[in-house]
Parts: structure tokens; sequence; C-alpha cells
């Protein structure tokens, strides 16, 4: 689950996140309790439909503004440490 | 014991709108790294998407030209997963309902129609681009793609050869082009393909465990690369072994497949529901109102042209390979009457001339009118067919009507069957010793006094009047 | 008197007549912050130059007569909102030296009308959490008990307002964020209905519950605050395209025969007694001015808590996942591949609180648990806004104390999430259903502690809020004090 979240923890962090989350999903069980056949699940807080904008051109940011925050932003791209295989 | 294929194809097509999916950036390629980018697309904190209407139109276009029904309602997911190409961690897409579903594309196979069934069509977003640095320990990340607009058309696994994957490629290549939704480009990226593949013996029903193959970038690598694994497979089917589910890359220098065991783990992509967009409700008439912006389509058009102007089937096939083109054609057809012509000239001739100098049929300097007083000038035999290729010629390189080229150089067909016989008279007198090998059985030296007869005329002569005559004149005594 | 200690609508008026300069109440909030930032803490960065440039050219606006709103008067703004320029961490290293390039649309909104930004305001990491105590730039104290916390995540925005650090703020509300640390800090603070302001610019924690809101001095100044921030922006999908109304024309008016739900599952035990005695008192103020009090009940209260962190989490993990180094925002140093690099930036950048619900979210959404988990929320979620549905066709509006307890001390609870998160039950209700809330004071504890009462109405019933609230804080019989900083 941690791979997945792309987090690391040292032993001691594991064992109380472990024994925290335990807590907190036994409380999450609580939902099993109720009954929801039939009812839409409720994914926005709004009802609004087709929102869209026309496709017309915005400037862009540019590219030395896209990369002024960049931790390795030289030579005109993101750089990253490769995926080693 | 035999077994036969199960193919399905996954296809991504870039679509033509000017800007992406989600934010006002152009999606024009072939820019400077990075230049074509906001905080929307970079996925900086805070920013939120708005869904181009464009997008939406395109994608139905698509679902309509391949009998899909619309759903009314289609909402938007996200598929998280981390790389350094997909900004926000996640790639919004649709997932539980798309856009489109259960639609079908018909191909034909030696001489025989097939249908293939579409699963589905759904919107997405496209990442960025990678450029891994081979000898170094870094990759390089370009965001211009990241944000332009996709469909992804998934078929049904309803092929059964590699032939019949390349064929339903095809067809959904041109259909999209056709739309003017997508410029269809595999080397550019713009037109991309997955394929899932199995075996199963002949007869079976169920399905057999399935390889996903990718990294096919042109039709004749996905059929390739679709041999190969089925050959694959069969040889580990046959040795009493079972197929691994996994993802193979096809290398395209060694001619096979290999696995991304090792590479890629199983991916769980968590969708839900996406919070920030609202869902895509799809009217009655909206449908009906992108139905009559339709083209005539590909297939539809081949058959018409079969039927309405009488040519054979493959004639219809390379006359409708663009719109444009086809479109030329019935320009020309109509102005001279007569398609047949029409067809050889434009097949023959005026595509031959278009691929030497990579234009496109849109700035083709002989036009459906001239092409077609060419022809009418070869059909009231003002010209030969021989000369017409001639002041064909001309006409690409000048621009010129053939009227003009044909006066200006004299090129007027001889028909005066006097005029013309007293040149085969002379052509005969000024080589005896040709007339007496012919008259002792040399029939083959026909063809020579046609030559002469032509060279002295400078190619005007009508070669059917020289024909009689020289009989005539070569069969008396 | 000094200036910083006015509200907005006592400033406008005094900045109309010429009596005072943006410049002299700038100068004036600035002298204040000097003189208790060190004990306090609300910011994680104090803008002076930039303020009083702003209030040198709100002045000259002034001179000239096209004054807005909020034209001239200082404003903090939580540091989760980003502004072109200067540096929106969000409480976290990840962003410790983030410069946005773009402002948020309030932001733009504020500057059009000529407000002063004061500075970016300390928060909860992402604004999870309830106390302020998880900001990785140190932990803001309550004004009014600097041993306690200010209640969080907008812990910032609430105590300068409580200790006249600025005029008004902007905080945000995922679940309570803005409504519990105004309450705390006796405070003022709404969370308007979802939709109603626009989030471009938010950095995102729940995208489905969050709302950018005003943390002020009193009812009227929150009215204004709400003219100048709401309405559509096509920046924002889920913004509502519905009219602002003036709200300012919903303060002083009476609410004779208004009806007032009172939920009875929100009076179990757990509540500290004296604000329990404080709601009573509010009940009886009301009654007194011709509103009708009586019980209705919410039946999917006691699932509110678990549907919200289900929820939240899941669409927090997302919303977080693009913080991997790669773009901008922290990296960590010593990666030795791409996947190391991930691991260590994501586990150095974000604190304990942000990785718990990341790990929270991740779980609820993966594949085996998606159904069980975040479908199931919210499912409940719908019985939830549909519970408040039906009650407001009884009542025009809800009352529920804002908060169990007063302010708790700082480091206490901090070992048991499970009772962090009780903390929150009262408030995460409305932002579930998607509708506004404010809390307004009602009284302090024997020991000095401020204490709130909350209100909530239907979908786009800010008005009924303002005038309730606002007849409310007319009439009520306690003594107004203020922090003895």
């Amino acid at each position: 689950m941690a791979h997945l979240a792309r987090l690391d923890f040292s032993e001691e962090e594991k064992e109380m996140f472990t024994s925290q989350i335990n807590t907190i999903l036994m409380y999450m069980d609580i939902l099993n309790g109720i009954d929801t056949t039939g009812i839409e699940p409720m994914t926005h807080a709004i009802s609004l439909d087709n929102v869209t904008r026309e496709d017309t051109e915005k400037k862009s940011m540019g590219a030395e503004s896209a990369l002024a925050g960049a931790p390795d932003g030289n030579m005109g791209f993101f750089g990253v440490p490769k995926v080693i295989e | 014991m035999e077994y036969e294929p199960i193919i399905g194809l996954e296809v991504h097509a870039q679509l033509l709108t000017n800007t992406k999916i989600f934010c006002g950036c152009s999606t024009r390629f072939g820019e400077a790294p990075n230049s074509n980018t906001c905080p929307i697309c970079i996925g900086m904190p805070g920013v939120l998407p708005v869904l181009n209407k464009k997008v939406v139109e395109y994608a139905m276009k698509m679902a309509v030209a391949t009998h899909c029904r619309i759903n009314g309602r289609s909402t938007w997911a996200r598929k998280n997963y981390f790389y350094p190409d997909l900004p926000k961690g996640y790639q919004i897409t649709q997932f539980a309902h798309p856009i489109a579903e259960d639609g079908y594309v018909d191909i034909e196979i030696d001489g025989s129609k097939k249908t293939i069934g579409i699963t589905r069509i759904h919107m997405e977003e496209d990442a960025g681009k990678s450029i891994h640095d081979e000898l170094g320990a870094f990759s390089y990340v370009d965001l211009n793609r990241a944000g332009v607009p996709l469909i992804e058309i998934v078929s049904e696994p309803d092929m059964r050869s590699a032939e019949e994957a390349a064929h339903y490629l095809r067809r959904l290549h041109e259909i999209l082009v056709y739309l003017k939704i997508c410029d269809g480009n595999m080397e550019e990226g713009s037109f991309r393909c997955d394929a899932n593949i199995s075996l199963r013996p002949k007869g079976r029903e169920e399905f057999g465990i399935r390889a996903e193959l990718k990294n096919m970038n042109s039709f004749r690598n996905v059929q390739r690369a679709l041999e190969y694994e089925i050959q694959r497979q069969r040889a580990i089917l046959e040795g009493g072994g079972s197929v691994v589910q996994e993802t193979r890359l096809w290398d395209v220098s060694q001619g096979a497949t290999h696995s991304m065991r090792g590479k890629e783990e199983a991916h769980d992509y968590r969708y839900f529901p996406e919070p920030d967009l609202a869902p895509v409700v799809i009217s009655d008439e909206w449908k009906e109102q992108i139905k009559t912006t339709l083209p005539e389509l590909p297939m539809e058009k081949r058959e018409r042209f079969i039927n309405e102007y009488g040519i054979p089937s493959y004639d219809a096939g390379v006359l409708t390979a663009s719109r444009d083109l086809a479109d030329y054609f019935e320009e020309t057809a109509r102005i001279c009457g007569n398609p047949k012509s029409a067809s050889n000239w434009i097949m023959g001739d005026l595509l031959a001339y278009l691929n030497e100098e990579k234009r496109e049929v849109a700035a083709s300097p002989v036009t459906p009118a001239t092409l077609a007083e060419l022809i009418n000038m070869i059909e009231n035999k003002t010209i030969s067919g021989k000369i017409a290729k001639e002041v064909f010629d001309d006409m690409w390189k000048s621009g010129k009507h053939p009227g003009e080229i044909v006066e200006e150089k004299g090129l007027v067909q001889i028909t005066d069957t006097a005029q013309l016989e007293t040149i085969v008279e002379e052509v005969l007198e000024a080589h005896q010793k040709q007339l007496e090998q012919y008259r002792s059985g040399k029939d083959k030296l026909f063809g020579f006094f046609v030559g002469q007869t032509m060279k002295a005329t400078r190619g005007k002569a009508n070669p059917e009047i020289v024909n009689k005559l020289l009989k005539k004149k070569l069969s008396s005594p | 008197m000094e200036s910083h200690r006015l509200t907005i609508h006592e400033l406008q008026k005094k900045l109309r007549e010429g009596t005072l300069t943006s410049v002299g109440i700038t100068e004036s909030v600035y002298r204040r912050i000097t003189s208790v930032e060190e004990k306090v803490r609300s910011y994680i960065t104090v803008m002076e130059e930039y303020a009083m440039e702003q209030a040198r050219e709100a002045d000259r606006r002034i001179q000239e007569g096209n004054a807005g709103e909020l034209t001239g008067v200082p404003i903090a703004l939580k540091d989760v909102m980003c502004t072109e320029g200067i540096r929106t961490t969000c409480g976290s290293r990840m962003l410790e030296n983030f410069i946005p390039p773009y402002d948020a649309t309030i932001v733009g909104k504020l500057k059009e009308d000529g407000a002063i930004f004061v500075g970016k305001t300390n928060m909860d990491e992402f604004a999870m959490g309830s106390s302020t105590e998880t900001s990785q730039f140190g932990i803001t104290k309550n004004p009014w008990d600097l041993e306690r916390i200010p209640g969080g995540s907008s812990g910032g925005s609430a105590a300068a307002v409580a200790a006249d650090e600025c005029i008004a703020s902007l905080g945000t509300d995922t679940g309570g964020s803005i409504r519990q640390p105004a309450a705390l800090c006796g405070v003022v603070g709404m969370k308007p209905t979802y939709g109603r302001v626009s989030r471009f610019g938010l950095v995102a924690f729940a995208s489905s519950l969050d709302q950018i809101g005003p943390i002020t001095k009193d009812v009227e100044d929150c009215a204004i605050m709400m003219n100048v921030i709401s309405g559509h922006d096509s920046n924002d999908s889920t913004s509502v395209p519905a009219e602002v109304p003036d709200y300012r024309t919903f303060i002083s008016k009476d609410i004779k025969g208004w009806k007032v739900g009172i939920p009875r599952e929100y009076f179990v035990g757990g509540i500290d007694p004296e604000i329990t005695a404080a709601v009573d008192e509010t009940i009886n103020t009301l009654e007194g001015l011709g509103a009708h009090c009586f019980e209705i009940s919410l039946p999917h209260t006691e699932y509110c808590v678990a549907t919200y962190y289900i929820i939240a989490p899941s669409e927090a993990s997302s919303n977080l996942a693009r913080y991997d180094g790669v773009r901008y925002g922290f990296r960590a140093a010593d990666g030795e591949d791409l996947l190391d690099m991930y691991k260590k930036t994501r586990s150095l950048g974000f604190g304990a609180e942000v990785k718990r619900r990341i790990m929270l979210g991740t779980y609820s959404l993966s594949s085996g648990y998606y159904d069980a988990y975040y479908k199931k929320a919210s499912q409940v979620r719908a019985l939830i806004r549909n519970d408040f549905d039906r009650a407001f066709t009884q009542c025009d509006v809800i009352l529920t104390p804002t908060t169990p307890t007063p302010a708790f001390r700082i480091g206490e609870k901090m070992d048991d999430p499970l009772q962090m998160y009780l903390y929150d039950i009262f408030t995460l209700s409305t932002n579930l259903a998607g509708i506004p809330g404010i809390s307004v004071p009602c009284g302090y504890t024997k020991g000095g502690l401020p204490m709130g009462v909350q209100f909530m109405a239907n979908h786009f019933g800010e008005g009924k809020l303002f005038q309730i609230a606002s007849a409310y804080e007319q009439n009520s019989k306690f003594e107004r004090k203020r922090p003895g900083l």
C-alpha cells in the first residue's frame, strides 16, 4: 500500500501507522451497517452538467516559466532519475 | 490441434482540436519542449480542468461513424499512477460511463465482408513524453503532449488473424482521417495501437490466456508483431505449456516480442469519479446535429463509386484513399463524362506525379477541369493517347491548359487519311530492305513501320489510321 | 485607538471620510504584528513591503473616488491559496519554496477590489488537521491562551483576526477548518455553499468538499467579504453560475417567526457543559427575537465522520500525487533512481498526518476495497444530504454548537487520532451535503476561552445565515472581550 502511494516508512513509523489506521478502519466498518441499495452515489456536491469551454487558444506560460520551479530544469526538459530496470 | 487467434485492438487517436482537452494550450506538434504548457497541464498546485467542447463533438462524430450507441450521460474518472510524464499523478479519463459503446466497423477481406465489434469509445487526456538518456542516469520529460485530447477505441476480440487486424486498423484509420478529427500519423504518435492476443483450440468456446502487445508503430509492424506472437503462443501451447498473461513489447530490429515482466508491475489504478468535472449530457438534438455534419464515409463512397461509375472495386479503393482524391475524381468525371478514363489518368499519371513530388492532391497543378479537358481531347481524337502524356507533363510543369499547349506545340493529331497515306508510302519507299524482309515473312517489322511513321509525323499520326493504312499497303503486293 | 482593532465596515466609513488612510491602517496592523506575532505565530510569510505598496495605491484609488468594498483594508490569506510571485507553502516542506506563477481566482478578485495582502497565514499541512499543529512551519497559538491551539486547519487565519493582526482573513473549509478555528478563537467564520466561491488556485485537499470562506470580527464583515469573493468562475468547472445577492442587505433584519431546527443527534454525550449552557442561552435569545426553536432529526449523523474520513482522504491521496519532486517543489537529494526519488521526496516532504491520510485514501480506493469503502461512502453521503433536504422543509436554519469543547492544550490529543476526528463531528456534515454554515461567538468559558455556535442553511442560503447570525450577534447578552495579548 505504501508503494502504491510512493511513501517509505521506518519500522516504528510503520507500527504506529498500522495501529492508528486499524483503529480508524474499524470505525469505517460502521458504514457496513447501513443499507444503501438503490442509492445513487453522490460524487459531486452540486449538480451541474456540460460545463465546457470553446476550442480557443490561450497564451501558454512558456518553457522558461514552466521550468522555473523545477528541481532539475535545465536543457529545456524536466530532468528525473531514470527508472532502473 | 488447430489453434485460432483471438485478437482485440485498442487504438488511441489524438484529436485535431486547436487546444488541449482541459486547458487552452495549443496542440501543435513539433514545438520547442515544454513551450505549449500552462499551470493546468503541468499539474501545478491549485489548478482545475475545464472541458474543451470540441473534444466531445469529435468523439461523437467517431461514435456515429462507427455505429456506436452514444450514452446520454457519460462521466469522468481519475486513473491513478506515478510516472514523470503524468503531471498530476493521475490521468483524467472515462471509466464507468464512456461516451459511446457497442458499435462496429465492416472490413473486407478477399472479397467477403466481416464485422468487427467496437466495445467502447471514450475521451481522455494524453501524457507527456519521456526521453531516456541511454548512457546517463537521467530521463527528460517534455509536457507539450500532456493534455492533448485522445479518444480510445476498444474493439471486441473479434479478429481471427493478423491480416484481419491490419484491415480493421486501416478501416479505423481512414474513418478518422475522413472525419478530419485525427491526422492518423503513426510515426508521430497521433494514431497508436496496442493489441491483445490469445490462442484457443478451434471449436472451443472459452478464450485462452492473452498477452498484451505494445510498441508497434506502423500498420506493417502491427501485422508482423501479431504474426510473430501467434507463432510464439502456438509453440508454447503445442509444447504443452501455458501462455503467461503479460505485456510484451515489439522489437522491430529483432522481429520479436519481449516480455516486460520485471519492468512493469500490476497496476492498481484506483479509479474513482473525477470530482472536478461535470458529467457530459448528450441530448438527442445534439446527436442529430452531429449526424448532419458527417461526410460520406469511405466504405459508402467506395460502394457508390462502384455502382454509380461502374469502376472496379480496386479502382474505387485507390480513389477513395483520401477525401480530397475522391472529390478530385468525381469532379473530373463530372466534367468529362468518362469516369473510367478519369480513373485511369488519376490512378496512373496524377498519383505518380504527386508521389514523386510528395505533394497533396490539393496542391496539384493539374486541376479536375484541365484533366477533364485533356481526356476530352483524347476522346474526340484531337490528340492521341501517347501525345496526351506529353501534354500532361507540360500541364504539370507549366500549369497551362491542354488546349493551349497543344496549339503552341502543334500537337494536334493527324487524322487526314490521305495525308497519312502519303507519309506511309514515303516510309515504305524509304525502307525497301525492311519491306522485302517483311514480305518474306518477318512479321515483326510491322511495328518498325509503325514506329517510322510515327517518327515522321513526330508522334502526331493517329495510330489506328496508321495501322489500317500499313495493313492495306503491306498486304497488297 | 489603533485602527487595527476596527472592523471592515468601520474602516470603510473612515476611509471614505478621509479620517484614516490605508497606509495608516496597514502600518497599524504591522505594528500589531511586530508586537504579538512572536507569541501567536499566525503567519508563515509576512508581506510588509508589498502590502505598503498596495496601501499607497489604495489611497490613490480612494482619493479618486472609485473604491471597492475592500479597498485599503488589510486582509490575510491562508497559505493554501496561490499568490503569483509570492511563496505558497500549504504549511508543508514539500512546497517550502514554491512560487506560484499565477493567482488564484479569489486572489485576483481581492486585488481588483483593492484589498491589501498582509501575509500568508499558518495552517495544518495541506489543510489536513484540526489544530494547526501539523504545520511544518511551527505551531500557531490561540491568542486567548497561548498554551492552547487556535483550531485548524485555518488556525493562522483565525488567530490573526482574533489578535488584530489583520482586519479579516480568508481560510478554507473541507471538514470544518474555517468554522472550528473561528469558534475556538472567538471570531466569525463561514463556509459557503459548495460552488459559491471559486476553487481555482486553491491547492486541493478534497475536491468535492473544499471551499474558501471568510474569517472576520463580526457578521457584517463576513457579508462584505462574501460579496467580493462569491461568484461564478469559468476556470472552475464546479463553480455554480448563480447570482450573488448583496449579502449586506441581510444584516440587521429581524427573524420573527423563523423556524430553527436543533438536531437531536448532535446533543449526545461528550459536549462540554459550558458549551451546552451557551447554546441554551443562544436558543433563549433567538426565541426572544420571535424565532421558534424545536428539535429535528438528522438520522444519518452518526455516519458523517466515517463517510468523511473515507471520501476526503481518498480524494486527497489522488490530489497529492502530483507532489513528486519532478516539476516543482521539494525533491530529495539522494534519490538513486526514479522510484527511490519518489519515495524519498514524498516521505521527507510530507508530515505524518498527511502521510496517514494518503495511506488511508489509497487503501479506500484500492481494488477490492473500492466498493466497500469509497462507493459506499458516496452513497451514505447522498443519505446525509437527503437528511438536510428533509430538515430544511421543516425549518429555515439549523442550530448546533460549532465544537464540543473549547480549545484544548497544544499537544493534547495528538496521539489519539480518533479523538481528534470526533472533534469534527459538528462541522463535517455541511461539507458532505455541500450546504453553507457560519460560526459566531456565543460567549466565553469561565476560564476565558471563546465558544462558538453554528447556523446551517440550505444550498445558497447564505443570506438566511447572515440574517439570523446578525440578529443573534446584535442581541446576544454576553459581553464582548478581547484576548489579553
